[in-house]
């Protein structure tokens, strides 16, 4: 954690200075390297071996399904990328992912704000109800979800996937919002108050920015969740126009396309590429988000 | 607002859990700070600032996690085909035939197989990866960045490219042919004594990664006070290990544990993916959510799948509280239990 890589996403949040920051870090034993490096080797191969053999042509693959590209093709890459079910998959996860980031986000904050901040009867059994949520997964719930999302008529489209996301996102954020809101401490509400600044007031002008890295955890923690959700999305998207990537990366691989490995290559690695990007932007907050969700 | 205060505010105040670097406290429960006077303008101002503030959220938790757990325990009383009211009333006879079902049997130890061997094979080597890695030492930040990416990537993708690299004409047979490890080469996705080995290995692939960095996370904010202390006293690495790092990183152990488990125990996406809809039986690995789809939303028996639904709900649950009870209670005395005020 010394190696500020992204520093630019971090806020003004003062971290304890700790003493390697100053001194540039030294080189590791080469054992540990070496392990580490066979560790990361073991990781990362397969999805290069999706990129990669998107650039490789069908004939390449059956004949040496093991091979390097030879020469290097395009054409998978740019077949995906003109088709227009692609485009569509791709819209549609976006719009997913943003609503149910801005939801997560919204309806978080206001609860959380309230568990936090408030004092009154019933907050404990409230926050008990949410962090309950944790222990079920959508799993459990999926077969009775459909049926509520057949019955108000939210089959085949992107609310019926973008709502039950953000309700099963909120025992995450109310777990890693509700400490963040505790410590702002007493002293700024009070000095907002009497420079005549309300309770919503200070919401808005004081709370909302002074969360800001657990906001940002809890926005990229919904989006990746969103960006990758598989179960929700084939029970309640039947129809082509609706689907969303996990969706439409599965059908190419199991459908008419199937023999056009190269294809699904391409098309398998650019469905992951937002995620990744996403992934290695944030980084830290990720990684903070997480283990942050479980020891907070 | 003025930066100073910006930059003051969260520091001053007691505990905060500092999510950007994992180096926060290991309580699992947000520490209470000293009680707050919101009472002061209280009355009925306050009360409707809390409802208009927390019903959204209430609402939309309650419609669409609480209310199908509700509906899925109603269902499970009845014969029912989807459509319409269910009329056909059929009292326990689904959960008989569940537990009747020797697939069900099958699907559920298998996700028991799965529990413990995601325990086994990814604890121990997590562990010993972390301590590893818990170096001040270059490259230690890109090596974690590296080792996360599985978990990153979606299921869909994943189970994909595994499905095609492991296929019997696929890469991992051609290379293992080509470096003459001919006896190597399987049929690792069809072959039902295999098959269960494979999934063990995508899913320590997938999900490794998350242990490392919660163990790291861990051993990072154990003080470093102690094992330079340790050291100073004679203290060989591995004594130091063993007895000084290894009982500071139980609680992260505990509760990395508790969400393997239950992750085990809903495993759908990647064996769906992989194995489809129908050859997970055959293929040996089938799970409790593979079974729950395919007897229930597949086959138009929503009461019959409602009812799988309660049965994994009901094990989720007991082993939940069983393991909050016995195994996280020093660690997170109430924490999903009953909260705070």
């Amino acid at each position: 954690m010394a190696t500020a890589t992204l520093e630019p996403v971090r806020t003004a949040r003062p971290r304890k200075p700790s003493r390697n920051e100053k001194a540039p870090l030294q080189w590791g034993n080469p054992a540990v390297y070496f392990v580490a490096l066979l560790f990361v080797a073991l990781m990362v191969s397969p999805v290069l071996y999706i990129v990669i053999g998107g650039f490789r042509s069908n004939s390449q693959i059956s004949l040496s399904p093991a091979g390097w590209p030879h020469p290097w093709e395009f054409g998978s890459y740019a077949s995906v990328l003109s088709d227009t079910a692609f485009w569509t998959a791709f819209k549609n996860s976006l719009i997913a992912g943003v609503a149910t980031t801005v939801g997560v986000v919204a309806l978080g904050l206001m609860v959380s704000f309230v568990l936090a901040r408030y004092r009154f009867r019933g907050s404990g059994a409230m926050y008990a109800l949410f962090a309950s949520g944790l222990m079920f997964p959508m799993t459990v719930a999926i077969t009775p979800l459909y049926i509520l999302i057949r019955s108000v008529h939210l089959m085949n489209s992107l609310g019926g996937v973008i709502l039950p996301q953000i309700a099963f996102a909120l025992p995450t954020t109310v777990i890693i919002l509700v400490p963040f809101l505790r410590a702002i401490p007493n002293e700024i509400q009070e000095a907002a108050e009497i420079d005549g600044c309300g309770r919503m007031g200070f919401f808005f002008r004081m709370v909302l920015p002074l969360s800001m890295p657990g906001v940002i955890t809890v926005a990229i923690l919904a989006f990746i969740g969103s960006w990758n959700s598989y179960m929700l999305p084939l029970y309640v998207l039947n129809d082509p126009a609706s689907s969303t990537l996990p969706l439409t990366i599965k059908t190419l691989a199991s459908g008419p396309y199937s023999a056009d490995t190269a294809k699904i290559l391409a098309g398998t690695s650019l469905a992951m590429l937002p995620a990744l990007v996403f992934f290695s932007l944030f980084e830290r907050r990720i990684v903070g988000g997480l283990t942050g969700a479980v020891k907070g | 607002m003025t930066d100073s205060l910006r930059e003051n505010a969260p520091a001053s105040a007691g505990s905060p859990v500092d999510l950007s670097t994992g180096e926060g406290s290991a309580a699992a429960l947000p520490s209470l700070p000293p009680v707050r006077r919101r009472q002061r303008r209280g009355g009925w101002k306050a009360g409707l600032e809390i409802t208009a503030l927390s019903a959204p959220a209430v609402v939309v938790f309650l419609v669409f996690v609480i209310l199908p757990v509700i509906m899925a325990a109603y269902y499970g009383f009845f014969r029912w085909k989807g459509f319409g009211p269910p009329t056909d009333w059929a009292g326990f006879h689904n959960y008989v035939v569940i537990f009747q079902d020797p697939d069900f049997r099958q699907a559920l130890l298998h996700n028991f197989q799965i529990v413990v061997l995601s325990l086994v094979i990814q604890g121990p080597v997590a562990i010993a990866f972390a301590l590893l890695l818990n170096k001040k030492m270059r490259g230690q930040s890109i090596i974690r960045v590296l080792i996360f990416v599985p978990y990153v990537i979606s299921e869909a993708v994943a189970g994909i490219g595994w499905a095609m690299l492991l296929a019997d004409n696929g890469a991992f047979n051609a290379l293992m042919d080509k470096v003459g490890l001919h006896g190597l080469s399987q049929s690792w996705l069809a072959n039902p004594s295999l098959a269960i080995w494979t999934l063990m290995a995508i899913l320590t692939w997938k999900y490794i990664g998350y242990a490392v960095i919660l163990f790291l996370a861990g051993l990072q904010s154990i003080p470093e006070e102690l094992t330079e202390a340790a050291s100073i006293d004679g203290a060989s690495y591995w004594q130091t290990q063993r007895h000084i790092v290894l009982p500071l990183l139980g609680p992260t152990i505990r509760i990395w544990a508790f969400l393997s488990i239950i992750g085990s125990l809903q495993l759908f996406d990647i064996v769906y993916i992989i194995w489809g809809q129908y050859v997970t039986g055959t293929a040996g690995v089938s799970t409790m959510a593979t079974y729950m789809n395919a007897n229930g939303r597949v086959s138009g028996n929503f009461g019959y799948g409602s009812a799988v639904a309660v049965v994994m709900f009901i094990i989720s649950l007991i082993i939940a509280l069983f393991y909050q009870r016995f195994v996280l209670r020093r660690d997170t005395a109430g924490a999903v239990t009953d909260g705070e005020g």
